[in-house]
């Protein structure tokens, strides 16, 4: 393998090629960072005048703390409404023959891929139809609607790799299959379950799409973001991103730690075909 | 109902013995592909008793129907006068040993072995007690605290022992359960399995597709070909007497002579010896063994004939040969080794040792 | 195995909620295109084709939705070739460095959509960072204006954005992908980049249109970037459904724009799923 290596590596242009690309990820978000210190406000080169004041002001914006605090509660609550349909939907996918289940596997992925305006719009109609008032509970369960895929994707590829003789040993040594469940199915999807949970709650923290449409009196972070936006751009902006960046930066590195501990470094690719 | 099985079961069990199992009428079929058709089977108490086939036979679904991971098509399955064939396979008294033993990774040694008395509710103490003695069985007390990742294929295989023995089933089932070890583990682990079926004696049913662990190991074999039962017998019986040319085959190494039998007289290429046989074609199956260098004392009551050696196999203890005989007749003879057997030989076996057998229907 | 029971428990919640959240408001939303807003701004719930007719007689619908799908287009083959590359090198190339560089793939993920969609505006904007690094460095005199409000300023921040979208599925199939077989290749004398065009391409193909598809999809459907980034030339479609939904007042008109939308995707992600399918050989 390392001969084929070498050939390759002497036409050279796939390294700078890598480069390049990180480069234009990360520009924004480095420029993110560095511009949440620049006293001048965003803009403006070479930053100046280094400063912590608007990280004092966001401390100080109870409106966007409000935000936070929602956009908590949502996540919390989508994770939930998701792993609790999305885990029984990746078991039915995986064992359970039932008409339409070719269409429901469909329609449960449908949304992992279809824009999130369709989805909020549709959303809107039957709440209002069904004369729901709209709040943060039509967001959670739009947003436990769209996330049911991301629990099921991630769910099913764990049922996959899991041998179904451990659940048959289990019900063979006189577990039924409420016990079985629960003492072997659950604690050998662990890893895909917590995956699964972090991913549906980033998710749902940033969604912006489907709660563009539910929203009601209250905002999440994104929204309140957004709302700020349309007014003008502000450093604030920047410091609150960042302190999120970091913020998810640990929850990887602690998930990261975790998969390694339980000797499954590979990362399931979510999207893979 | 449950009287009449009993009696029906006693005299269609194994002699002398009462029948802990009562398979009858079983079938099966996996979308068109019918996998067992009609495998009735009796099972006594205390015996090991082997299901034996090649991949596709069917064994291993008989084996997951018994455990109650399937369901059957038609038939019934009794144990003890119970039909178990409509219970859960928790509540079923039959422990399964697993082919990779399915050893729950996130539980320790011990929380395995405890798995099934603690679903059972049994109290604390007792499942300590029971786990340690189980450990001590199969000489694992020691590894009580592992997780299964860390000890060696042989010791899981004792651990999933342990773990389904310590329920005290009726009824053990073992699948494959030998098909992940080496050679002289495997070996080691025959010998071991069988004692412990003897010290424990509680009623086998162990799949293999392997011939030879079957004979070692089993009180009698069953042997599945394309989902019906060819042939159910003692070790010593089915190879000495296989009913069907494919058990002949099958069960050790054979020569299958096509012939003809007429006025008590078998004719098969050339050769013809007195028979007790029915008239019409016949097969007879003639184990090279039981083929013998010619010898001048034993001139009559035995079946002669000449062949040049084609081919020669060394086997170790012994030597296989090939010979062409006289009519394109090719038979196998097992003889002494010999660096260079060659040329022509005469040869002889007693007409005894030709066993009729049964055709081997061909299907798909 | 499974009692009925069982199968019961784990099919019917999912299905129920699937079947009312999700079947039931993609079918309102059918429905919903077919009816009308009287004058008093109230919803007639009498069905007629009134809005696909508007949908065909003004212009501006079919050009917004032609730009669109001209912006996708681009967004998808942008992300593909900054993609492919990148993944082909971590797959193959990149040694024991291969699991921390996808990691570092999949941290801007992690970065809000939205605030990167903001970065972008301060970078590109007429007195953003670009504009006066290059006037700092006196490349310019001026601010160029043409970064920010504008298709190009959509087209670079939906590529930003969906550039790891259409890698991880790209990187998943060459994974996937047995060594031997590139060792088999090297073997039987092909060249590398033979190899690469005879055996690992054809291979990844599957990865490579789910990535298409998730990149031109999602970007078809973006209605922040344009609102953000994007000024008059760079409206898009959901635009035009957002503003029915909210100041213009036509939800039955947008339901139709939006229901045409969905028959679209799901015509892309069929037609995507038959040609993955002829593509994979396992």
């Amino acid at each position: 393998m390392s001969a084929c290596h070498r050939d390759f590596r002497a036409s050279g242009w796939l390294p700078w090629h890598a480069v390049a690309v990180f480069a234009f990820l990360y520009l924004p978000i480095v420029t993110l960072i560095v511009y949440s210190f620049n006293g001048q406000g965003v803009g403006g080169f070479p930053p100046r005048n280094l400063t912590l004041d608007w990280y004092r002001m966001l401390f100080a914006d109870d409106a966007i703390w409000q935000s936070v605090l929602n956009s908590l509660l949502v996540a919390v609550a989508a994770v939930t409404i998701a792993l609790a349909f999305g885990i029984p939907a990746a078991l039915a996918l995986d064992r359970a023959n039932f008409p339409g289940k070719a269409v429901f596997r469909r329609l449960v992925l449908l949304p992992l891929i279809l824009p999130g305006i369709i989805t909020g719009l549709s959303l809107l109609m039957l709440f209002r139809e069904a004369d729901v008032k709209l709040s943060l509970v039509t967001i959670i369960l739009g947003h436990g609607t769209a996330l049911i895929s991301v629990a099921t994707t991630e769910v099913f590829a764990g049922l996959q790799k899991l041998d179904r003789a451990q659940e048959e040993a289990s019900l063979d040594l006189g577990a039924n299959y409420w016990q079985t469940f629960w003492r072997v199915t659950i604690p050998n999807l662990r890893l895909s379950i917590i995956g699964a949970a972090l991913l549906i709650f980033t998710l749902s923290m940033d969604e912006i799409a489907v709660s563009f449409f539910l929203i009601g009196r209250d905002n999440t972070l994104p929204l309140e973001i957004w709302g700020r936006l349309r007014r003008g751009i502000t450093p604030e902006i920047n410091a609150i991103s960042s302190i999120i960046f970091v913020f998810s930066l640990v929850v990887i590195v602690i998930w990261y730690r975790l998969r390694v501990r339980e000797g499954q470094p590979e990362i399931a690719a979510e999207l893979g075909p | 109902m449950v009287a009449t099985t009993n009696e029906v079961s006693v005299a269609t069990g194994v002699k002398g013995t009462t029948t802990l199992l009562d398979i009858r009428n079983v079938a099966k079929s996996f979308g068109p592909n019918p996998v067992l058709r009609d495998i009735s089977l009796q099972i006594a108490e205390g015996e090991f008793l082997t299901i034996l086939g090649e991949s596709g036979s069917g064994k291993t679904t008989l084996l997951r129907i018994i455990a109650g991971f399937e369901s059957a098509d038609a038939g019934e399955i009794w144990m003890a006068g119970e039909r178990l064939d409509r219970q859960p396979p928790y509540r079923r008294r039959v422990n399964t040993v697993f082919q990779h033993y399915a050893l729950f990774p996130h539980l320790t040694v011990a929380e395995n072995v405890g798995y099934g008395l603690r679903v059972a509710k049994v109290a604390k103490d007792e499942i300590a007690a029971r786990v340690e003695q189980a450990l001590a069985m199969v000489k694992m007390a020691a590894f009580a605290q592992s997780k299964p990742a860390k000890i060696s294929g042989g010791q899981q295989q004792r651990i999933a022992l342990a773990r389904a023995l310590v329920n005290r089933p009726r009824l053990l089932l073992l699948d494959e359960p030998l098909s992940a070890l080496d050679a002289n583990l495997r070996r080691q682990m025959q010998v071991e399995l069988k004692s412990l079926q003897r010290e424990v004696g509680i009623a086998f049913v162990f799949v293999t597709h392997d011939q030879e662990e079957a004979m070692v190991m089993s009180d009698r074999i069953a042997l599945l070909r394309l989902g019906e039962l060819e042939q159910v017998a003692s070790p010593r019986e089915i190879y000495s007497r296989p009913a069907t040319a494919y058990t002949a085959q099958f069960i050790g190494h054979t020569n299958l002579l096509r012939g003809e039998i007429k006025d008590g007289i078998a004719r098969c290429s050339g050769l013809s010896w007195r028979t007790g046989f029915r008239d019409g074609p016949a097969l007879f199956s003639l184990r090279p063994e039981n083929i013998r260098l010619a010898n001048a004392a034993t001139a009559s009551g035995v079946v002669r004939l000449r062949g040049k050696i084609s081919r020669q196999a060394f086997h170790g203890a012994t030597e296989l040969l090939q010979l062409e005989c006289a009519e394109g007749l090719m038979v196998s003879v097992r003889t002494a080794t010999r660096e260079n057997w060659q040329g022509e030989l005469e040869l002889e076996f007693s007409p005894a040792d030709a066993v009729p057998v049964r055709e081997s229907e061909e299907r798909h | 195995m499974f009692s009925r029971a069982y199968r019961a428990a784990i099919t019917v919640p999912p299905v129920l909620w699937v079947t009312i959240f999700l079947v039931g408001s993609y079918a309102l939303l059918f429905c919903y295109s077919f009816w009308t807003v009287s004058s008093g701004q109230t919803i007639v719930h009498s069905w007629t084709l009134d809005n696909y007719r508007e949908l065909l007689r003004v212009d501006v619908y079919l050009q917004t939705l032609f730009r669109s799908m001209g912006i996708a287009a681009r967004v998808m083959i942008f992300s593909l070739l900054l993609g492919y590359p990148l993944a082909y090198y971590l797959s193959f190339h990149a040694g024991n460095r291969k699991d921390l560089l996808y990691q570092l793939v999949i941290i801007p993920l992690w970065v809000s959509y939205l605030v990167r969609a903001y970065a972008w505006k301060t970078i590109l904007g007429s007195d953003g960072v670009l504009n006066t690094l290059l006037q700092y460095l006196h490349l310019t005199k001026h601010p160029l204006e043409f970064l920010l409000y504008s298709p190009f300023a959509v087209v670079l921040t939906l590529t930003h954005i969906y550039t790891p979208f259409a890698f991880l599925p790209i990187y998943a199939s060459l994974e996937h992908i047995p060594r031997n077989l590139v060792e088999a290749s090297h073997d039987l004398g092909a060249s590398p980049f033979q190899t690469f065009w005879r055996v690992i391409f054809p291979l990844s193909i599957p990865g490579v249109l789910a990535g298409a598809t998730f990149a031109f999809v999602l970007s078809l459907g973006d209605f922040l970037a344009p609102l953000l980034l994007g000024g008059p030339s760079g409206i898009m479609i959901s635009n035009i459904v957002v503003s029915l939904f909210g100041a213009a007042y036509n939800w039955p008109l947008g339901a139709a724009i939006s229901f045409c939308m969905l028959g679209l995707v799901v015509g892309l992600l069929f037609l995507s799923e038959r040609l993955e399918k002829k593509w994979s050989f396992r």
